[in-house]
């Protein structure tokens, strides 16, 4: 075996199945049931990469999530790539490539590690200062150079190739975690037949009994885990992480399916969208590092991870390792590492006389135990070799040093614990400061949710079985195992070192590279807030949300300002609690099931006919049909010509369209539009103008009359669906004593807008009613069989000319659609899409709602006075538009502008000045609303909203565009085509 | 994301729903004074604690109706009809 830190047994992995995987472009040996990083410890590799600002060689420190320094990036090509992962998480298998980060050319020679020479230079916030100018260098130089140095992996190039779900889970309880407090808590609760949900991150269940070595324990854990799975009600799920903790008990939890497993064609990931009766979060604590000078040398570990990696890996992470603590807890895992074979080079205790069971039984197996001492420094370029210690006096001042440096391979610190409060706390939970732990811990949350066991504070397992076994609401037998009592810990916030200087650095934070002397200066700058601190420094940021290192953080922010540690408060833990990648997030929501697409019952045909198309909403709508050769240009100005010297078809089949109905549906009408409807007869329809109560313009289409208490209504094509729910809004809250009840019959439709003076020539053939002028004059509507099939025609003329708007629906629409083009066939019948549709409008000046129109225009302004009643009584927008402003001189108010070379198209959304080069800041008259050539006019046309515009027609005025000179315009009319719409007509 | 108890479907998640901001606000009549018409148009209550609004239940059963929330803990202190009187007479 080539696994020189492997024992040669124990371990909960399977020695029968041996793995390869590739680190740094070498090829390693390791065990199913192996991480990345155990599978690298086991060859003695500590070295892992490099860190985020300094570029100093970084090992692991910890067993799972809440690693800071092992970040790698796992690469299967195509796509197939993710930056930032935690070696101490990554499950091995056969294949598995993985490479360090930050780090360039090589792990072991990265020429950044000049940021930490130069560290001086660059302290806490450092960039704030530094890089403010020129400011011409900052996209050219700060940002990409800043963006290399300073680095984590690399975000994929690719489409990631790998299949991502989405589940709903609706649960009585979930439980987070599943140690001892979360198995008693499940099985409490799946006992009294709630709908238990149970989520452990971990690939078995027990917590930190998985892998335990007392029979006791483990006995307990198998019982448990036995009862639980053949609960019908309850629910396991295992490597999966609860990421987020939202309101009324909503959470999101990532399954990782299929990580631990070659790429493959099945699910990778499902996110779990979880609505819970009751949380009861069992997180378990995270051991607290120490801070002391040199603490982050590959070789220097939390005491517990060295256990899990023996216990659940059989890795020794060291053969001598050295132990710093300032509690019990420590002792155990010495204990441990010598029985299995390491040569212990003593227990550094900051304690005066710790003599707790776990310190005896560390004694007696004749561990050397140092008190009042401390590590002072530590040596060793990649991986430590030698830690200097020093000693304390009661007060916590360095008073000499302890003999000279003793050599080790591996470095165990322990601070004590941490409950691991991030959920409660995302979850609004508040927190206590809790003196014998030197942590923090809930403190009543707001939610129906319980925090259990160790992330509650309570470290024993029996205690932790109560409190999970009566959160889960019922009792459940605790371990048969008398746990050693524990004695107090001694904090110490940042200890002390006779070195000094720039190098002498003292981690807090290893993820983000903050230093205790960082928190130092962000103090001093006058960071009083430890929020302010946080973003000063950057502590208990990004990824790592402060796992390891808030507390720490927060006592020494608290040290320097000299007030307590409850009175610097803790910052708020953010979701996700571990990195959450972006197909998780987007689950299926992607490619072609990102969002909805509409099409119309005539899609298919104008597609087989060549349509280019555009999005208007989430509809697909025909813009232009190009003949062959024909660019967008050339195809807009034939169709353009084309509908007013013959006639043409154009699908209008998105107009929003609204079934009115309702013995009050009339008054109704007349209190959402501007003009009147008690007069509008059946057969008739009418053009109307929405308001909102503001006095601004909303929304406008025509309203047929189908019989007295019965309407169809239309409305724009994007506007549907506000309209529809303004109407349910102000029917059902301002005005229930009417009765009117509101159908969207969009979809039920096809609708075709027939248009031009051969209309009426190609369309009579297939009606059998009667649709002359007299019959059918502008206008009105009737009920006619159109090729045989029953639908309505309705006189609308959105292009100024003789028109007509057949309804049939939508399942004949196509039907319809066919016999209209193999009947225009004889009268030369042009197919036109939305832009021909648009030209056409703005040669007549009719408005379109959001282009003419951005919520702050008035009838008034449009120079519609007459569509708004002076005489009905209220309706949405009347008293609105008396407001003084609405009422005074020199609003924007729609004109067209002639260009004075009528070759020249203006730029939609140009300013309007008065000078051609008008002394900056200009001043700004208006701006273009619709701007295109027209070949009915013979030269370009736009419309406008210009200040007192409609007393400005017959001025010249300057339209300045985005490249070349201002172009000179005249101020007209909003009318460029048949100005008295007498083609309408007839 | 909120659970909203709508009072024609019972719980559901927010996502479902649509919020019409403050509840009770009157619609005054046309000849009001310029003052009392801005206020009704753009003067809402921003309280720390109970507030009232109007949600309407969009993708359900597409009814308006009143909530209590909390605005600093969000919680849903009660859910009533549109018409209802404002829980304690407290409308703004």
């Amino acid at each position: 075996m080539n696994q020189p830190y492997r024992l040669a047994g124990g371990g909960a992995i399977d020695r029968t199945r041996p793995l390869q995987f590739t680190f740094d472009d070498r090829v390693y040996d390791a065990f199913a049931g192996d991480t990345l990083a155990s599978a690298l410890l086991a060859h003695g590799v500590h070295l892992m990469g490099r860190s985020f600002k300094y570029h100093r060689p970084r090992g692991p420190i910890a067993a799972g999530a809440e690693e800071p320094n092992a970040l790698v990036q796992i690469e299967h090509g195509g796509g197939r790539t993710d930056p930032n992962t935690r070696a101490t998480a990554v499950e091995v298998f056969q294949g598995l490539y993985a490479h360090s980060q930050n780090r360039w050319p090589s792990l072991k020679s990265d020429v950044g590690v000049i940021n930490d020479f130069v560290s001086p230079l660059i302290p806490a916030a450092f960039y704030y200062k530094t890089f403010m100018w020129p400011r011409s260098f900052w996209d050219k130089l700060y940002e990409p150079a800043i963006r290399r140095a300073a680095g984590l992996g690399e975000a994929p190039h690719q489409p990631d190739p790998d299949r991502y779900q989405h589940r709903h889970a609706h649960c009585d309880v979930l439980v987070v975690g599943a140690g001892p407090a979360g198995l008693a808590a499940a099985l409490a609760a799946g006992r009294a037949g709630r709908r238990v949900l149970l989520i452990d991150e971990n690939p078995t269940l027990g917590g930190t009994l998985a892998h335990t070595s007392t029979e006791a324990l483990a006995d307990w854990r198998d019982r448990l885990t036995e009862e639980l799975v053949g609960l019908p009600d309850v629910t396991i799920l295992t490597r999966t992480t609860v990421t987020g903790y939202y309101d009324h008990n909503y959470l999101l939890a990532l399954e990782r399916v299929s990580d631990h497993l070659p790429p493959a064609s099945s699910v990778r990931q499902r996110l779990w969208r979880i609505r819970a009766g009751r949380v009861v979060l069992a997180t378990g604590a995270i051991e607290r590092p120490l801070v002391f000078v040199g603490n982050d040398r590959p070789g220097v570990m939390l005491a517990s991870a060295a256990r899990t990696y023996l216990e659940r890996f059989a890795v020794l992470v060291g053969r001598r390792p050295l132990f710093f603590t300032n509690n019990d807890s420590a002792y155990a895992v010495a204990s441990a590492m010598k029985a299995a074979g390491a040569e212990v080079v003593a227990v550094v205790d900051v304690r005066s006389d710790p003599k707790g069971p776990l310190v005896q039984a560390a004694r007696d197996a004749g561990i050397i135990v140092r008190t009042n001492a401390v590590v002072v420094g530590t040596e060793g370029r990649h991986r430590i070799h030698q830690a200097a210690l020093g000693t304390l006096d009661d007060q916590g001042v360095l008073t000499g040093h302890l003999g000279t440096p003793v050599g080790c391979d591996v470095l165990l610190m322990s601070g004590g614990w941490n409950p691991n409060v991030s959920l409660h706390s995302q979850g609004r939970g508040k927190l206590r400061y809790d003196d014998g732990l030197a942590a923090f811990v809930p403190d009543g949350g707001q939610q129906q949710s319980a925090s259990a066991g160790a992330c509650n504070g309570v470290m024993n397992t029996a205690r932790a079985v109560a409190e999970g076994a009566a959160a889960g609401g019922g009792a459940v037998d605790a371990p048969a195992f008398e746990e050693p009592e524990e004695e107090s810990l001694r904090p110490v916030q940042v200890v002390p070192s006779d070195r000094s200087g720039a190098r002498a650095k003292a981690f807090v934070d290893f993820q983000n590279d903050v230093t205790a002397k960082d928190l130092g200066i962000a103090v001093r700058e006058g960071m009083i807030s430890i929020e302010h601190v946080k973003r000063f420094t950057t502590t208990g940021m990004a990824t790592d949300q402060g796992k390891t290192s808030s507390v720490n953080a927060i006592a020494i922010v608290a040290e320097q300002l000299g007030t307590p540690i409850p009175a610097v408060g803790t910052t708020t833990y953010r979701p996700p609690y571990v990195p959450l990648t972006f197909g998780a997030a987007a689950g299926h929501s992607r490619g072609r099931l990102f969002d909805v697409v509409r099409r119309t019952p005539m899609h298919g045909w104008a597609a087989e006919h060549g349509a280019v198309f555009e999005d208007v909403g989430n509809w697909k709508r025909a813009w232009y049909f190009p003949r062959s050769g024909e660019d967008m240009h050339a195809a807009v100005q034939r169709e353009c010509k084309a509908v007013r010297e013959g006639c043409g078809l154009m699908d209008a089949s998105t107009l929003g369209k609204i079934d009115v109905r309702g013995k009050d549906a009339r008054a109704f009408l007349n209190r959402v539009y501007t003009n009147a409807w008690s007069k509008l007869e059946p057969g008739r329809c009418r053009y109307g103008l929405m308001l909102r109560d503001d006095g601004f313009v909303f929304d406008d289409g025509v309203t047929a009359c189908l019989a007295d208490d019965h309407f169809h209504m239309t409305t724009t094509t994007g506007g549907a669906p506000r309209v529809l729910a303004w109407l349910e809004d102000l029917s059902q809250t301002e005005w229930p004593d009417l009765e009117v009840y509101f159908t969207s019959v969009t979809e039920q439709w096809a609708t075709m807008a027939l248009s031009g003076p051969d209309a009426r020539d190609l369309l009579q053939p297939l009606v059998e009613e009667d649709i002359s002028a007299a019959a059918l004059p502008h206008l009105a509507w009737m009920e006619a069989t159109i090729a045989g099939v029953a639908g309505r025609i309705f006189r609308i003329s959105f292009t100024g000319e003789r028109a007509f708007e057949i309804n049939v629906p939508a399942g004949y629409g196509r039907h319809v659609w066919q016999a209209l083009v193999d009947a225009g066939e004889a009268h030369g019948l042009c197919l036109y899409g939305t832009e021909t549709m648009h030209v056409l409008r703005a040669e007549k000046g009719y408005i379109i709602v959001g282009q003419e129109t951005d919520g702050t225009v008035t009838p008034y302004d449009l120079g519609m006075d007459w569509i708004v009643s002076t005489k009905k009584g209220d309706f949405a927008g009347k008293r609105g538009l008396l407001r003084p402003d609405l009422q005074a001189e020199g609003r924007k108010q729609l004109v067209g502008l002639a260009t004075l070379d009528p070759d020249v198209v203006l730029d939609e959304g140009a300013q309007i000045t008065a000078e051609a080069e008008p002394r900056i800041p200009a001043r700004m008259l208006g701006h273009v609303t619709s701007s295109y050539m027209s070949p009915n006019c013979g030269r370009s046309i736009a419309l406008a909203l210009l200040a007192g515009g409609r007393e400005r027609i017959g001025s010249h005025l300057f339209v300045p565009q985005l490249d070349g000179p201002a172009v000179e315009v005249e101020v007209v009319a909003p009318v460029f085509f048949d100005p008295k719409g007498e083609r309408l007509n007839g | 994301m909120l659970l909203i108890d709508c009072p024609h479907c019972g719980p559901r998640a927010e996502i479902e729903f649509h919020c019409g901001g403050q509840a009770h606000v009157v619609r005054p009549g046309v000849e009001v004074e310029d003052a009392d018409w801005e206020r009704y148009l753009f003067v809402r209550a921003n309280p720390k604690g109970a507030h009232l609004e109007r949600w309407v239940h969009l993708h359900g059963c597409g009814r308006w109706f009143n909530v209590v929330r909390h605005t600093v803990s969000d919680e849903i202190e009660r859910v009533y009809p549109m018409g209802e009187a404002p829980p304690g007479g407290t409308a703004a």
